[in-house]
């Protein structure tokens, strides 16, 4: 993560329309690929529970789908920063990348309100993985959202020629994506053993009296 | 604001995010760790209690219950 931050923020050189604010580029693009990447392996665990019927997908898929949430936060967040550098307004709703991306990440936010309405049990269980399927629908519209729209708002850096960028930007790039990933990865082993500890708990408890 | 200053924020957001969701897991760690202990010491001294207070021994005549049984059965 260090140094994600030291090739974005001091070696890649500075870009000659935006200036210092694309640096933050470096930083919100790969939270935005990892908040998208949590919510597919939320989908993915969701539908591996209703098809193997094993619970423990339910908690992976849950603690997933939290990653992405607040993965998703953070995007909205460095995103709004950015704008309100480049275009002088902290959100725009003329922008279909962000318009979807917002309900990407209110549905999912929705996605805990069904959770924690429902007693803990297998139904539950059920109910959050069928809604964590639907939401999957939306990852690839909102990804491409940016390519089908035509409002050319907001900023289109990969196309079919390759990135629009400078070897260096694409090597602080590369790194930084790698960094964030890693780093959520690391988030989710620790959400998770601590979930699985406080259910283990919890049952001993239980079996105890 | 300046363009530098907007950058600092950016990151400075995510560094407070990542940094509160980490003290958050470390608190929530810790609970598990002060449950786990708990759970040991109610399991630990009943564990060394159950076997003399619960222990009978059986004689000629009936059961012999607790510190009887611990003496009949020496």
């Amino acid at each position: 993560m260090g140094a994600a931050i030291v090739l974005g923020l001091l070696v890649a050189p500075e870009d000659a329309d935006q200036g210092i604010s694309q640096r933050i580029f470096y930083i919100h693009v790969p939270i935005a690929l990892t908040s998208y990447f949590c919510f597919g392996l939320g989908a993915w665990k969701a539908l591996l529970l209703l098809w193997r019927a094993d619970q423990r997908y339910d908690l992976e898929s849950y603690v997933a789908i939290h990653q992405g949430t607040i993965f998703g936060a953070l995007t909205l967040i460095t995103g709004s920063i950015w704008a309100k550098a480049s275009w002088g307004v902290w959100w725009t709703w003329s922008s279909n990348q962000l318009v979807l991306f917002l309900v990407l990440f209110l549905f999912y936010c929705a996605y805990f309100m069904l959770r924690f309405s429902l007693e803990d049990g297998p139904r539950r269980a059920r109910s959050s993985a069928v809604y964590a399927l639907f939401g999957i629908v939306l990852i690839p519209v909102s990804f491409l959202a940016i390519r089908l729209a035509e409002d050319f708002v907001h900023p289109t850096v990969f196309t079919r020629e390759g990135p629009q960028m400078t070897a260096t930007m694409f090597v602080a790039f590369c790194v930084s994506w790698a960094a964030v990933t890693l780093l959520a990865y690391v988030l989710y082993r620790v959400e998770l053993a601590g979930k699985r500890l406080d259910a283990g708990l919890r049952e001993l408890r239980e079996a105890i009296g | 604001m300046s363009g530098g200053q907007y950058v600092a924020a950016a990151y400075g957001a995510v560094f407070v995010v990542v940094l509160a969701y980490v003290a958050i897991i470390a608190a929530k760690l810790q609970r598990l760790e002060r449950e786990t202990v708990e759970l040991l010491e109610r399991v630990r001294p009943s564990a060394r209690e159950e076997p003399a207070a619960g222990r009978t021994a059986l004689y000629a005549g009936g059961v012999l219950q607790g510190s009887e049984a611990e003496g009949a059965s020496e």
